[in-house]
C-alpha cells in the first residue's frame, strides 16, 4: 500500500481543520483500512514486520520500539489475547491523547484493530480519562459507527480515573481487572499476563494511529520523516507563554524554535522549558534557540520527549515557586503503595520547601541524599521521574535557588502558577499545526 | 550460568524490619525503616539465610530471585523482560495482574 501521499505534516491531524472526523470523513482523508493477510496459525502478522521496518515507538513516554512489544505479545502461549489502547493520559500538562481520540478516534480505532489483527487479538479496550468528556463522548460514537466495518474486533469502552500514576501501564491492566488503579509489582508483565490474565498489547494511543498510517502506506513513507533512530512525525502538548498553546504534530527533530512559532510566538523571554513532563527534564532557555525535539540532542542532557510534553516558562514566572508547587503536587501523586515513594518524596518536598522559604541551605544536600535513597525502589517510575525533574530544576534554577535561600521569596513567587497542574489545565485550546 | 538476588516488593512491604535483622549482610533499612537491598548476586554461603529472612518476612515481600548470569546494565523499561525467575512460590497476598 504505498501512496505517494504527502510524506509531509500533517499525518495524524490531517483533515482535522473542519473539526471532528467521523467515519466516512475519515476514510475519505486516509483511505480504507488495509486488508491484511491473515497470521498463518502461530505466526506474527506481516504488519508486525513492516511496523518494525519504520522503526515505530510508542509514544506514551518510554519509547518503547512498538514492534518488539507486539512480537512479544504475538509470541506469548496463551488462549485469547487483548489490545489496550492507552489515552488515560494522566500527565496534566499532556493533551494530544485526549485531543486524538476526540478529534482523529478512526485512525487510533484503525490501528488497534490491524495490531489485534496482526497478533491474533480478539478485542479491544479502548481507556480514556473520565475527565474528558469530550473524548468519551467522540470514542463512544466512533466506536458505534464502526459496527459497519467488517472484520472488526469487538471494541469497548472504559473511563480510566483520573491521576498521574493512573495512566501507567500495570495501573491500567489493575483498573481493568477490576482492582484500584495503581501500579502493581512486575514481572508478570503485561505482555504475558495482563488484562484478565491474557497477553495483552497495552500501547498508547497515538501510537496505534501511527500504526494505522504505517499499515497504508508503509516503512519507507514513515521514515520520510523524522530522524533514523526516532523517524516519522510525533504530537506535542505546548503550553506556556505563546499566543497558541495546544496540541501539535512536528517531525522528529524539530526545533523548539519552529513549535513556538507555530504557535504564534513567544509573549515575553523564556527562562527555561521543560520537556517530558513531570517526570521530565528542564533545559535552560539559553539553550531554546539549539534544541531540538530530538532525543540524539536531548539524551546528553538527561532529557528525552516523553510523551511529547513542552512546556516554556517565561521569564516572570518563578522556577522556584512552581518547582516547590509541582513537587508537592508530584510527592501526593503518589499511588502510597512503596514506602520510599510515600515517604521519600513528602521528604524531599519539605526540604525544597525549606530551601526555598526558609534558606536553609543545606537542604539541598539533603536533597540530593535523599534522592539517592529513594531512586530506584518504586514499583513503578514515579518516584525516579519525580527525582530526575528535581535535580534538573536544582541545576537549570541554581540561582534562583541560591538567592531565595540568602533573600527568602521573590516578587514572582506569588504570581498564579504557570506551570500547568490539574485543576489549571482545563479547558487549554486544541490546535494543530498548519 | 545463573545466580540469584534478594528482591524486594515494595508495594508488599510495610517495614517489618525483620529481613535487615536476618540477613544484615545484604539488607539495611532506610530512615523509614524500609530495605534497602544489595542488587548484588548472593553469594552462596548466604543463599540460607536469605531463604530464612524472605519465609520470616510477615507480609512475603522479600523474594529471592535466580536470573540469568549478570542482569544486563541497561535501563528498566515497562516491557523489557529480565530473565527473572519466581523462586519463592506464589502467596496469596501478591497483587495477581
Amino acid at each position: 500500500m504505498s501512496a505517494p501521499a504527502a510524506a509531509r505534516l500533517p499525518r495524524l491531524l490531517a483533515g482535522v481543520e473542519g473539526g471532528p472526523l467521523d467515519l466516512e470523513a475519515h476514510l475519505a482523508i486516509h483511505g480504507p483500512v488495509p486488508v491484511q493477510p491473515k497470521p498463518r496459525r502461530g505466526r506474527a502478522g506481516e504488519l508486525i514486520d513492516t511496523v518494525e521496518e519504520a522503526g515505530l515507538r510508542g509514544r506514551g513516554g518510554a519509547g518503547f520500539p512498538t514492534a518488539l512489544k507486539l512480537h512479544a505479545v504475538a509470541g506469548a502461549r496463551a488462549r485469547g489475547r487483548t489490545v489496550v489502547v492507552n489515552a488515560a493520559e494522566g500527565e496534566p500538562a499532556s493533551g494530544k491523547d485526549q485531543a486524538l481520540v476526540s478529534i482523529a478516534p478512526h485512525l487510533v480505532l484503525d490501528g488497534a484493530a490491524l495490531a489485534a489483527q496482526a497478533i491474533s487479538a480478539s478485542e479491544v479496550i479502548l481507556c480514556v480519562s473520565e475527565d474528558s468528556p469530550q473524548s468519551l463522548r467522540a470514542a463512544t460514537a466512533a466506536i458505534s459507527e464502526r459496527r459497519s466495518l467488517n472484520g472488526e474486533p469487538a471494541i469497548s469502552l472504559a473511563a480510566a480515573p483520573s491521576g498521574y500514576v493512573a495512566g501507567q501501564e500495570s495501573a491500567l491492566v489493575s483498573f481493568l481487572n477490576g482492582n484500584a488503579a495503581k501500579p502493581v509489582f512486575t514481572p508478570p508483565m503485561t505482555f504475558e499476563r495482563g488484562v484478565r490474565g491474557r497477553p495483552t498489547l497495552l500501547s498508547n494511543a497515538e501510537t496505534f494511529a501511527h500504526l494505522a498510517l504505517i499499515a497504508r502506506h508503509g516503512a519507507a513513507w514513515y521514515r520520510a520523516l523524522g530522524t533514523a533512530e526516532h523517524p516519522g512525525s510525533t504530537l506535542v502538548t505546548l503550553s506556556g507563554p505563546v499566543d497558541h498553546p495546544g496540541v501539535y504534530e512536528i517531525e522528529h527533530g524539530a526545533t523548539v524554535r519552529s513549535l513556538i512559532d507555530a504557535a504564534g510566538g513567544e509573549r515575553e523571554g523564556i527562562r527555561a522549558i521543560l520537556v517530558g513532563g513531570y517526570a521530565g527534564t528542564w533545559i535552560d532557555g539559553a539553550e531554546l534557540e539549539a534544541m531540538t525535539l530530538d532525543d540524539g540532542w536531548l539524551v546528553p542532557r538527561q532529557a528525552s520527549t516523553g510523551a511529547g510534553v513542552v512546556i516554556l516558562l517565561g521569564e516572570s514566572a518563578c522556577g522556584v515557586a512552581e518547582m516547590v508547587r509541582v513537587a508537592r503536587w508530584l510527592a501526593e501523586e503518589s499511588a502510597g503503595q512503596c514506602g520510599p515513594c510515600v515517604h521519600g518524596l513528602a521528604a524531599v518536598s519539605e526540604r525544597l520547601e525549606d530551601l526555598a522559604w526558609r534558606g536553609d541551605a543545606d537542604s539541598e544536600r539533603e536533597v540530593s541524599r535523599l534522592a539517592a535513597v529513594i531512586r530506584g525502589r518504586g514499583a513503578c517510575r514515579h518516584p525516579d521521574g519525580t527525582l530526575r525533574l528535581i535535580s534538573s530544576a536544582l541545576g537549570v534554577f541554581a540561582e534562583e535557588w541560591a538567592d531565595h535561600a540568602r533573600h527568602g521569596p521573590c516578587d514572582a513567587c506569588a504570581a498564579p502558577p504557570a506551570l500547568p497542574l490539574p485543576d489549571v489545565v482545563r479547558g487549554m485550546a486544541l490546535e494543530e499545526a498548519s | 550460568m545463573t545466580s540469584r538476588h534478594v528482591r524486594v516488593n515494595p508495594i508488599a512491604c510495610e517495614a517489618h524490619g525483620m529481613c535487615a535483622e536476618l540477613l544484615p549482610e545484604m539488607i539495611e533499612l532506610d530512615e523509614w525503616g524500609y530495605p534497602i537491598v544489595d542488587g548484588k548476586a548472593l553469594a552462596p554461603a548466604l543463599a540460607a539465610h536469605a531463604e530464612r529472612a524472605a519465609a520470616a518476612c510477615p507480609t512475603f515481600a522479600l523474594l529471592v530471585d535466580r536470573r540469568q548470569t549478570p542482569p544486563p546494565a541497561r535501563e528498566r523499561t515497562d516491557t523489557g523482560a529480565q530473565g527473572v525467575r519466581r523462586r519463592v512460590p506464589r502467596r496469596p497476598h501478591e497483587p495477581r495482574a
